[in-house]
């Protein structure tokens, strides 16, 4: 299977087709030029931006080069194998982000539980405080709320930091990275897999979620990640999964429990006691099925909306995935499956039966049934080929992909290979085919103008208050949309040039703001349009290395570095007008070329 | 759904040729001519304690759950206002009752969702979708409506939240913006804003790219709108004062669009600070709050003069709190709510809804206010009554309006 030209493809298509000629002892079909691979062998710069743009977040200066020289079709093959890419420079920059290796539970110890506990103390001691008090209080006398302790408050911050370091290792490592495409990807399946931050305790368990169960796999098998995902808390709180059970007061003993209890060693005594204790717990369980996550696998996980289940297939997946569920959710606890809130009836999922008795095996089986589906492979390969290509990709290259994904049984390494290296991938009508989303303009326009992000905390409030694209903070299960039309509104456009215009504002900048001014207290409220945070504190660009002056010749090579040479006519007079480098480089990156990838 | 987008906005471009009549002055002249209907929605978020806003002060069972958080009988200290002499504001809301009194403000009691759940995520998740149970519904209802209604004479600001980030509801297919501060709408260049608005304007009117290239001209449009407005040196109407506060300066914002004559149809704002879990009356900030939203909308109504005639305002809140205080003389989560509906189209003067009753068997899960009047049908009712759409369906999916209960005049 490996050998096969479609998946030796990403090498020069000469040395491709001769080593798949010798592994296969074929000469004379294998020794056609691959049709799949629409990798070019001297592509121009333009190319370069273009697979830069889309494998990653944007060229740095110097970046096109780079891959000139190493070759295009090595670069991308790196890509794809992004253990090998040496990362150091984000490594060492996240080096004292303490919690982003810690797991939910240890987060839950050290961060959640103490600052609820303290504010749970304060509130009491007010409210007893209160009670005393009442009958002296003119009832008219203007209320305050309760202060809140120094305690309290640095508990929270503590609190704060865990989803705050979360959020800048997200900015800090699409600048960063060299493994570009690997945090591309990351974005994707976590928005594919979309859990909401604000939702409940979620919040405890999206670290472990991104670093444990989504990055590490974005390359690897989908089977592997659905399993993964279904096993993590943070989907199953976010989703409701962990409250689903059984409708019906089923039998109070699975299958297991059955046997132990008949266990002859028991005193009647004993078993009697264990009854009582399970009935017990039984009764404090959760009653009731919840549909949530078992639909939205369906729809959004694996089938896709048209992807042929029905209503009564959510229904029995519910059924199926009760029990999986969480300990001790309120406190960082893990994933666990709960044979009290399981049901052990009889289902049929798409068609094939589903025989009584059965525990978590049989929610194991349901994704493998639903992990190698032909509606699973097609959705899979439309919303790569929707990132990669094209808004509407073309059909030919998702059913491809699709292909690929049903006879490698999801291994996502090779139906990414397939997309990025296609013919429909390096065609003319996919350069510049897809709007930036706001993280993507933001991240892109860093990278490109050689910006160091010396503080990310102005760059995630941007995100959230003038681009409307909060980190971690899409709410609906879908995850963010990935097409123009969710992105290309006056509000946020008028917030990118904002941003074009503050992160270029140095000394003499269109910001007027003098190097060392004072920060500027908050705004009370800033809105998309408004005045953006001062991007300019949070990315150190040196604008005079990107132009030095206003002359032709300048802006020729700003052109030429920041919009791969391909600028339109208006684009390049109205340069012309700039008075200061700030101006020009602003007027670029907020341009309408800079916001298409 | 874009392309239709596209093809109306470029096809009104195509009626006015730019440098003899630019779009803005014959939209903002058209919206001028018009004066269209304007909804204005305000989410209480964090579950307002309803009971304690439009008081039922004629239940026994009020009293008898509330101990030490009930609000007096009307005539008792700090006591209700009466309304009906059954419910009665809470005395912060004392602002209100004017408007109340001469039939500009309708109150409709024991409303809330189908669904029964009690997270504030999901309750408001469901309220601003318009779609209780199903999670996965990508836009908001407000979006879905503009939708319906597209229209050849929409201005960039039709749709306009008051707040950081656009509101769950307005998000969608259609354009709408969320401004938190409508004075420093625009290019922030310093003293080169004009030079650089220009430049970028004309970057964007050459855009290759249509749906850059439309979207383009409307931000500038909207930029050259905002600033013939000249909010900056609004004054208020009719002695109105509005309070010193995020939320009075929302409404008087909103007002500041409206009177601007920009073309607004739908504002958004909202208000936290309504989850009331502890000591909710005496030191905690039910009251306060209150103060503020009562002063807030009762400012707004002032300010607008008669240019209510246009406006109705809504107020939803996630779910009601449980019919029993708690422990810590404050609320939990409950079922049951309150909104309020307020302009001149409102037939006010009235509390409408069922009042299901709040003795113990008429609770919902032995513990709630219940709920008589689904939210879609006072969404639906303004939609249509005051708004003038013919068909909900689209907008509220899978539910049919059961009843009309006539707080809009017809």
């Amino acid at each position: 299977m490996r050998n096969t030209s479609l998946f030796s493809a990403v090498r020069p298509a000469g040395i491709a087709a001769a080593v798949t000629a010798f592994t296969l002892g074929v000469t004379l079909v294998q020794a056609q030029p691959d049709p799949a691979n629409g990798i070019p062998d001297h592509p121009d710069e333009a190319t370069i931006a273009h697979v830069l743009n889309r494998l990653g977040y944007g060229p740095r200066p110097g970046d096109v080069a780079h891959v000139q020289q190493i070759g295009l079709a090595k670069y991308i093959d790196q890509q794809l194998h992004p253990e090998k890419v040496a990362d150091d420079a984000v490594d060492e920059r996240l080096s004292s982000f303490a919690t982003l290796s810690m797991n939910s539970k240890d987060l839950a110890q050290k961060y959640f539980l103490p600052a609820q506990e303290l504010r749970k103390q304060e509130q009491t001691k007010v409210a007893k405080a209160e009670a005393k008090s009442d009958a002296a209080m003119d009832p008219n006398a203007p209320k305050q709320p309760p202060p809140v302790s120094p305690e309290v408050r640095q508990a929270q911050q503590a609190q704060a930091s865990v989803v705050n370091e979360l959020m800048q290792s997200k900015v800090l490592r699409a600048v960063m990275s060299d493994r570009q495409l690997e945090e591309v990807l990351d974005d994707f399946w976590f928005n594919h897999f979309n859990v909401y931050i604000q939702k409940g305790d979620v919040r405890q368990y999206i670290t472990e979620y991104e670093n444990s169960v989504i990055r590490p796999r974005v390359l690897g098998n989908f089977r592997d990640l659905l399993g993964a995902v279904a096993h993590s808390p943070a989907m199953l709180f976010y989703l409701d999964n962990f409250q689903s059970s059984t409708p019906n007061a089923g039998p109070l003993l699975s299958p297991e429990m059955e046997r132990r209890m008949n266990n002859p060693r028991l005193s009647p005594f004993q078993r009697q006691q264990a009854m009582q204790r399970l009935q017990q717990a039984k009764n404090n369980m959760p009653r009731g099925l919840n549909e949530n996550y078992a639909r939205e696998i369906m729809e959004l996980h694996t089938l896709g909306v048209d992807g042929g289940y029905t209503q009564k297939d959510v229904q029995e997946l519910a059924r199926v995935l009760t029990g999986w569920t969480i300990d001790t959710p309120r406190q960082g606890g893990s994933f666990v499956f709960r044979s009290q809130m399981h049901d052990y009836g009889e289902k049929t999922i798409l068609g094939q039966d589903f025989p009584a008795k059965h525990g978590e095996d049989e929610g194991e089986r349901a994704l493998d049934i639903l992990a190698n589906h032909p509606s699973t492979a097609h959705h899979i390969a439309f919303e790569l080929a929707q990132r990669f290509v094209a808004d509407q990709p073309p059909a030919s290259l998702v059913d491809r992909a699709a292909q690929v994904f049903l006879k490698t049984h999801g291994d996502l390494r090779e139906v990414t290979r397939t997309i990025i290296t296609s013919p429909e991938f390096f065609s003319a009508d996919a350069y510049r085919a897809k709007v930036k989303t706001p993280f993507e303009f933001i991240v892109s326009a860093i990278r490109m103008s050689g910006g160091t992000v010396t503080n990310p905390q102005p760059l995630i409030a941007e995100l959230r208050q003038n681009m409307g694209m909060p980190l971690y903070g899409c709410q609906p299960p879908t995850g963010y949309s990935m097409t123009a039309d969710a992105w290309v509104n006056t509000g946020a456009l008028l917030g990118r040039m904002n941003f074009a215009l503050q992160l270029v504002s140095g000394p003499a900048g269109p910001g007027g703001r003098r190097a060392g001014a004072p920060p500027q207290p908050p705004a009370a409220g800033r809105g998309r349009g408004g005045p953006v945070a001062p991007a300019g504190r949070a990315v150190a660009v040196d604008v005079t290395t990107l132009a030095s002056d206003t002359t032709p010749a300048t802006r020729d090579r700003l052109i030429e570095l920041m919009l791969a040479g391909r600028a339109s006519d208006t684009t390049k007079q109205t340069l012309a007008r700039a008075e200061t480098p700030q101006q020009l480089v602003a007027l670029t990156l907020g341009s309408p070329e800079f916001q298409k990838r | 759904m874009m392309t239709r987008r596209i093809f109306l906005k470029n096809g009104s471009l195509a009626l006015v040729s730019l440098g003899f009549a630019p779009k803005f002055i014959a939209a903002t002249a058209h919206a001028a001519e018009t004066r269209k209907k304007v909804l204005v929605a305000i989410f209480q978020r964090g579950a307002v304690d309803g009971l304690n806003v439009v008081v039922p002060f004629g239940e026994q069972a009020y009293y008898a759950g509330r101990p030490t958080i009930a609000v007096p009988k009307p005539g008792a200290p700090d006591g209700a206002v009466d309304l009906d002499g059954f419910f009665g504001f809470n005395p912060r809301l004392a602002p209100l009752a004017p408007l109340f009194k001469r039939g500009e403000l309708a109150i409709v009691h024991a409303t809330g969702s189908p669904d029964e759940t009690r997270s504030h995520f999901d309750a408001q998740d469901y309220m601003e979708s318009g779609t209780p149970g199903v999670k996965s519904t990508r836009d908001g209802w407000l979006n879905r409506y503009l939708h319906d209604q597209e229209h050849r004479t929409a201005t960039p600001f039709r749709a306009v939240a008051l707040a950081q980030q656009l509101p769950r509801s307005l998000q969608g297919s259609e354009p709408a913006l969320a401004i938190g501060q409508i004075n420093q709408f625009g290019i922030r260049a310093g003293n080169g804003s004009d030079m650089m608005t220009s430049t970028f304007e004309s970057e964007y009117a050459a855009a290759a790219d249509a749906m850059l290239n439309s979207t383009g001209r409307e931000a500038f449009d909207a930029v050259k709108m905002m600033k013939t407005a000249n909010p900056a040196s609004y004054a208020p109407e009719h002695g109105a004062e509005y309070p010193r506060s995020g939320f009075g300066d929302a409404m008087k914002q909103i007002a500041q669009l409206v009177k601007s004559n920009l073309g607004l149809e739908v504002a958004f704002t909202e208000l936290g600070g309504w989850d009331t879990h502890v000591q909710q009356m005496n030191a905690g900030q039910l009251p306060a709050r209150l103060d503020d939203f009562g002063k807030g909308l009762a400012a707004f109504a002032a300010d607008m003069g008669d240019r209510m005639a246009d406006i109705v305002l809504v107020t939803m809140s996630e779910f009601g709190r449980a019919v029993r205080e708690n422990g810590n003389r404050g609320t939990d989560h409950g079922h049951g709510n309150v909104m309020l509906v307020m302009g001149g189209p409102v037939a006010g003067g009235k509390v409408y809804g069922k009042w299901p009753g709040l003795e113990p068997n008429q609770l919902w899960q032995n513990r709630d206010l219940a709920v008589t009047t689904d939210f879609r049908d006072v969404f639906t009712e303004i939609v249509t009554t005051h708004l003038g759409a013919t068909d909900t369906s689209r907008i509220f999916p899978g539910f049919t309006a059961k009843t009309r209960l006539g707080f809009i005049k017809a």
